[in-house]
């Protein structure tokens, strides 16, 4: 968090100072003016009076037209050194006596107003002369303003100082109080920015009052411990799942390495079947033989088919116990994915049965496949069980149809084999993909029960789906469902 | 025990020597077998130690060995033969009942001569060993030093 470029502290100086010096400012304008109207109007006041005892003392001198005493009467003003023309007048509005007396012919004559006025920098009084309610002339005093002018100057200067005064405690003082909101706001801050630099949640702003940044601080707080307690309940929880993972790890590996152990085992197992189970099937085939050798002439017919028929089982043995390694390496053998052109797999499978097709009647209706994504060693494997099944249970039907179609679909190709053979139940249908699971009998079609049970584990294997339709007596059609190259890829399931 | 014979069989089972013998004897070739039961016996008989170690010199034409034999297996007599410099050149085939791939490419990684499958039917196992027989003892020329076959 940036430091803001002004503080709340000085905006709130700045505002008080604004608030504080307009008034001050305005309240001493206002001072100066008001001392200024009423120093005025005391000062007309003060030259009534004076003009007032003049007109009284001069009421002698106009009755007996006597200048001499009006000049004296006049010359008494001299004591007021702001007063600078007076002029008495008799009734007719002629000059009587001046002030000073040596004021210049062209003195004024009695001007018509009456009263009191200002005329420029000057005060005037023009008022009549009274004795009795009668009028002997008129008294004509002009005064100057100069005592208004210093009085105003000193006024003024003495408001300014005040003010400037003021203003200086003003800022004194809200430079002072702003540290009471300022501070707490501040120490707000800093502790919000406290938290988000160092995320340590057990930071606490130590704001104690009672106004609103105090509830602002306790909030602030409120909502850090609740962070806090948060912050503490999501560590733990992590560290559980950290704790669970490493479990779970630690089982992954313990299960891998059973599983690596228990795959050993298989291998060994197989190796022993492969090794230790043909030995005796050998020596039975062997003895067998040899005894029909040495007995060439002396058994009978049923004696011969007896060794025969050991003969014939161990050889069946012999190949159930290759087909069922074949198998067991079909599941562990690495695949190797890639794009395979079936037409051509198909065409390689079909050279390959030639010998069992040669003296057959067969439709074969094989129009152009896509190419699908997968191991194409397996996938001949797929190809050849489903074509020689094909071909083995269409024994007896002329013509055999068999049709090799494909279904093009969004995730996935849908290869299938159809034929018009012997068919199955549909009820038996879930046996037909397991281990040695057959559902015709030896006599009827030959073989072991584990062609179909490796293409499930090799389709399987591909992530793809296979299941049968038939109709006892009308043929079957066999399904196989690759998924594309890179199409999601759908979780392994063991085929029930 | 001390004769001279062309064709050593190592093999742990009566049985298979026995089936063994019987196809042999079909090219007459049984009476040139010399039997060794297992892995140790047939290093010995070789390597002319212990039990053999009177016997006259002279190596057989052929080595018959069983991939699985008690105390010592086929593949540990070939690794000594072909660490050994007298006896590196003996003819040696694997007559075996394991069809694993690893069996295979180890016997071939040590230098053996053919590795022979033995079939489950008897018939293609007669065949089989007849032929090895014929071939081996009689017109594959062995290297120097071998036992000459007496006519």
């Amino acid at each position: 968090m940036k430091a803001p470029h002004t503080s709340i502290g000085q905006k709130l100086v700045t505002a008080m100072m604004l608030t504080s010096t307009t008034v001050l400012v305005l309240s001493g304008a206002a001072l100066v003016f008001y001392d200024f109207v009423s120093f005025r109007q005391s000062l007309a006041q003060g030259l009534g009076t004076r003009a007032e005892i003049v007109a009284a003392n001069s009421t002698a001198a106009l009755a007996f037209d006597n200048r001499d005493d009006a000049t004296q009467v006049l010359a008494a003003l001299k004591s007021d050194p702001s007063t600078v023309m007076a002029v008495l007048y008799d009734q007719e509005g002629r000059s009587f006596a001046t002030y000073p007396s040596a004021t210049p012919p062209a003195a004024p004559t009695a001007p018509n107003r009456r009263g009191t006025w200002f005329e420029r920098s000057f005060i005037v009084v023009h008022r009549p002369v009274l004795e009795d309610g009668r009028a002997l002339g008129t008294l004509y005093l002009k005064s100057d303003l100069r005592a208004l002018a210093g009085r105003q100057r000193v006024f003024t200067l003495v408001v300014m100082l005040a003010v400037l005064g003021s203003i200086g405690v003003a800022f004194a003082m809200s430079s002072w109080l702003q540290r009471g909101i300022a501070g707490p706001v501040r120490t707000l801050a800093d502790a919000a920015r406290l938290v988000s630099e160092s995320k340590d949640f057990a930071v606490r702003a130590s704001v104690v009052s009672d106004d609103e940044l105090g509830l602002l601080a306790r909030s602030f707080n409120e909502m850090l411990s609740e962070i806090q307690l948060r912050d503490a309940a999501l560590r733990a929880s992590e560290a559980r799942l950290r704790q669970l993972n490493g479990d779970l790890e630690r089982r992954v590996h313990a299960r891998t390495a059973e599983l690596e152990t228990s795959n050993r085992e298989l291998e060994a197992f197989s190796y022993s079947v492969s090794h230790d189970l043909r030995a005796p099937l050998r020596h039975i085939d062997g003895f067998a033989d040899l005894l029909r050798r040495h007995t060439l002439s002396g058994v009978d017919d049923k004696a011969r088919r007896y060794i025969e028929t050991i003969s014939e089982a161990a050889k069946t043995m012999g190949m159930l116990i290759d087909d069922l390694l074949s198998f067991s390496r079909m599941s562990r053998s690495e695949m190797q994915q890639r794009s395979v052109n079936v037409n051509e797999l198909v065409a390689e499978v079909r050279a390959a049965l030639g010998a069992e097709t040669a003296d057959r009647e067969i439709v074969w209706d094989t129009p152009p496949l896509p190419a699908v994504f997968g191991d194409p060693a397996m996938l001949r494997i797929v190809l050849m069980n489903l074509l020689s099944n094909a071909v083995k249970y269409t024994r007896g039907r002329a013509p055999a149809r068999i049709t090799i179609g494909a279904n093009d679909e969004e995730h996935e190709t849908v290869l299938f084999v159809r034929d018009n053979g012997a068919g199955f139940d549909m009820a038996y249908r879930h046996k037909l993909f397991g281990v040695f699971q057959r559902l015709h009998s030896a006599e009827e079609f030959e073989g072991t029960g584990i062609g179909l049970a490796n293409v499930n584990r090799i389709i399987q294997r591909h992530r793809g789906r296979v299941w049968a339709e038939a109709d006892i007596g009308h043929g079957a059609t066999f399904f196989i469902a690759l998924p594309k190259e890179g199409a999601a890829q759908q979780p392994y399931r063991e085929a029930a | 025990m001390s004769e001279l014979r062309r064709v050593l069989l190592a093999e742990d089972n009566a049985k298979d020597v026995e089936l063994t013998l019987a196809a042999l004897e079909e090219h007459h070739l049984a009476n040139d077998v010399v039997v060794v039961r297992d892995g140790a016996e047939a290093w010995e008989y070789l390597a002319r130690e212990g039990r053999y170690a009177q016997r006259p010199p002279g190596s057989p034409a052929v080595v018959l060995l069983d991939l699985k034999m008690p105390k010592v297996d086929g593949l540990e007599v070939l690794r000594r033969l072909r660490a050994t410099e007298s006896l590196k050149t003996i003819p040696v085939v694997m007559l075996t009942s394991s069809r694993e791939e690893k069996d295979l490419i180890e016997s071939y990684r040590l230098g053996v001569n053919a590795y022979v499958v033995k079939p489950v039917a008897f018939d293609a196992f007669m065949h089989s060993v007849k032929s090895l027989g014929l071939f081996w003892a009689v017109l594959n020329e062995p290297p120097p030093g071998t036992i000459r076959r007496v006519a």
